[in-house]
């Protein structure tokens, strides 16, 4: 059937648009002209070498690292919270309560960025990886709700029920019945959470203080050209990371929707 | 029923309360704090709390304030165009003619480029649009121009297509959802009483796909406004948007109440325009209830 054809082309178009840019990040990685453009020059590996040995960098990574994990769990405990109660309880101001829960993911980042630091720096606080995970927190836990709500959206409640029939307590219903069946869920929060954390640059930018991350070693260095090459280097292993554990994700909130026996509307957002 | 009602109540606030604490403390709080900074004075080096108006008039009086939030509605209203334009014949695509079980594969091909470094993708913009970039030495090295193209960088016209780009996945979405909803024998009912299929699409499919278009422009819109990135990467600075007003207020010149009162007006100006939008057009969004 011709039908959808002159839409496929459009689409894949599409796609490839999306993906320029990212396509074109290995393809300066691995070349070894110290500028960005065509022609290339010959195939190095020199820049990822540049990468390893870089202090700055691997301080930053550290930093990265602590403040992904640590924001990635707080909002994804947060979020089953917040998805445990929209999902299953009734209760007085629901909309507005859930509403400013997921307001971080229409909110301007600078506005949030800003609006803390004030409030950081007139209390006094030093800024450093501890002031970024709290913000951190703050975008990531909308994200990690919504996935969580759709997992727990599509839980049985007679399972739920068939458990305190049997005569468990309710938090003993909840770690034995609930929590296995929405693992797959945790999991593709965590990771979502973390991709995101790793990714975020506005918030460190301004909450960090002197400490780099990932994201703001690599806006720092954008102005020296001679830096770019392994910039690029950088950026071909963090775009690789990012959809491994994308994948992964994906992998896990599939396993979800399946184990629960419900249809997949789809992925994220 | 009126106890086990309540008990409902009770439990489900007593599960609210973590992420509702949270919100309130991490985000609600400094957010007030920021509306009370906007009255009260600046002193060197500290804010003096005696209330004035003082801050918005000379943020209304600021004609750098006019040029840069008129700049910044006219980036974000166009970037909301082209995605939005750009995004529609995807969802459709994906919603008509994609087989279900190779839906969320699509969906997940979309939203990658989203998830990885969005600082490195917008400066692979400046790689490829820059004056020695892709497009240009490319299309030099082949022959087909002899002077680099000067109009893509460094201009307005850049930083709406590195911005396009980065929210793209989030115009698809909505209206992807949105046309799912639509029942398919609402489309099939058009074409037996004999309207064309352009027609029917222009009557029915799109008249019931708005929601999403309405729910795609303003996801686009919002944080197109406070984007920071972009224009300071692509515009070197020099074609400074509300963002970069803001930070360079509340930070490089330390005066946090005219930083905030530029903060409130922004918002509240991206916040009527969006309820003038979501108000012209009620009349699509009438018919989903």
């Amino acid at each position: 059937m011709m039908k959808g054809s002159g839409l496929r082309a459009y689409a894949l178009l599409y796609l490839l648009f999306l993906y320029a840019p990212i396509l074109l990040l290995p393809i300066f990685a691995f070349n070894s002209g110290t500028v960005i453009s065509f022609p290339l020059k010959s195939f190095t590996t020199e820049w990822f070498g540049q990468m390893f040995g870089n202090a700055t960098l691997r301080r930053a990574l550290t930093n990265s690292l602590i403040i992904a994990v640590s924001s990635s769990v707080l909002a994804t405990c947060l979020g089953i919270f917040a998805a445990r109660a929209s999902t299953r309880f009734a209760f007085p101001g629901k909309g507005p309560i859930m509403g400013l829960i997921m307001l971080p993911l229409v909110l301007p980042e600078i506005i949030v960025a800003i609006a803390l630091l004030v409030v950081l720096l007139s209390l006094g606080m030093t800024l450093n990886v501890f002031t970024v995970i709290l913000g951190h927190t703050l975008i990531c836990m909308p994200y990690a709700a919504v996935i969580l709500s759709t997992a727990f959206n599509s839980l049985d409640r007679s399972l739920e029920e068939a458990a305190y029939d049997l005569g468990e307590t309710k938090w003993s219903a909840f770690r034995l019945v609930i929590l296995p069946l929405v693992m797959p869920g945790i999991i593709s929060s965590l990771l979502m959470s973390f991709t995101i954390s790793l990714d975020e640059f506005i918030i460190a930018f301004f909450l960090a203080g002197n400490e780099p991350t990932l994201p703001t070693y690599i806006f720092s260095q954008l102005r020296f050209p001679k830096q770019i090459p392994m910039i690029m280097a950088l950026g071909t292993v963090l775009v690789v990371l990012s959809i491994v554990l994308l994948t992964i994700a994906e992998y896990f909130r599939r396993r979800g929707v399946a184990r629960t026996g419900a249809k997949d509307t789809g992925g994220f957002l | 029923m009126a106890s086990a009602n309540r008990s409902q109540a009770a439990q489900g606030l007593s599960l609210i309360a973590p992420p509702l604490g949270y919100a309130l403390l991490i985000m609600a709080a400094p957010l007030l704090t920021i509306l009370a900074y906007s009255f009260f004075k600046d002193g060197y080096l500290t804010v003096i709390r005696e209330f004035t108006l003082e801050n918005y008039a000379s943020v209304w009086a600021d004609p750098i304030f006019h040029k840069i939030m008129l700049r910044s509605l006219g980036v974000a209203a166009l970037v909301t165009l082209v995605t939005v334009l750009l995004a529609f014949p995807v969802a459709y695509f994906l919603s008509f003619a994609v087989p279900a079980h190779k839906k969320s594969m699509w969906l997940f091909l979309i939203t990658i480029p989203f998830w990885t470094s969005y600082l490195i993708r917008v400066f692979l913009w400046k790689v490829i649009l820059g004056y020695n970039g892709v497009i240009n030495s490319g299309l030099t090295s082949v022959g087909l121009i002899e002077e680099p193209l000067t109009f893509l960088l460094y201009n307005v016209n850049s930083i709406v297509i590195t911005l396009a780009h980065a929210y793209a996945p989030f115009a698809i979405l909505p209206i992807f959802i949105a046309l799912e909803k639509i029942d398919r024998s609402l489309l099939e009912a058009g074409r037996d009483l004999g309207e064309s299929r352009a027609m029917t699409f222009w009557r029915v499919t799109l008249p019931l796909a708005m929601p999403g278009v309405v729910a795609a422009s303003l996801i686009v819109f919002i944080p197109v406004i406070g984007d920071y990135v972009t224009p300071t990467v692509i515009g070197g600075g020099k074609i400074p948007m509300i963002a970069n007003m803001i930070q360079a207020q509340m930070l490089d010149l330390d005066n946090r109440p005219l930083g905030s009162a530029l903060a409130v007006t922004a918002m509240l100006i991206v916040a009527v325009f969006s309820l003038i939008f979501v108000a012209l057009n009620r009349r699509f969004l009438k018919v989903r209830q």
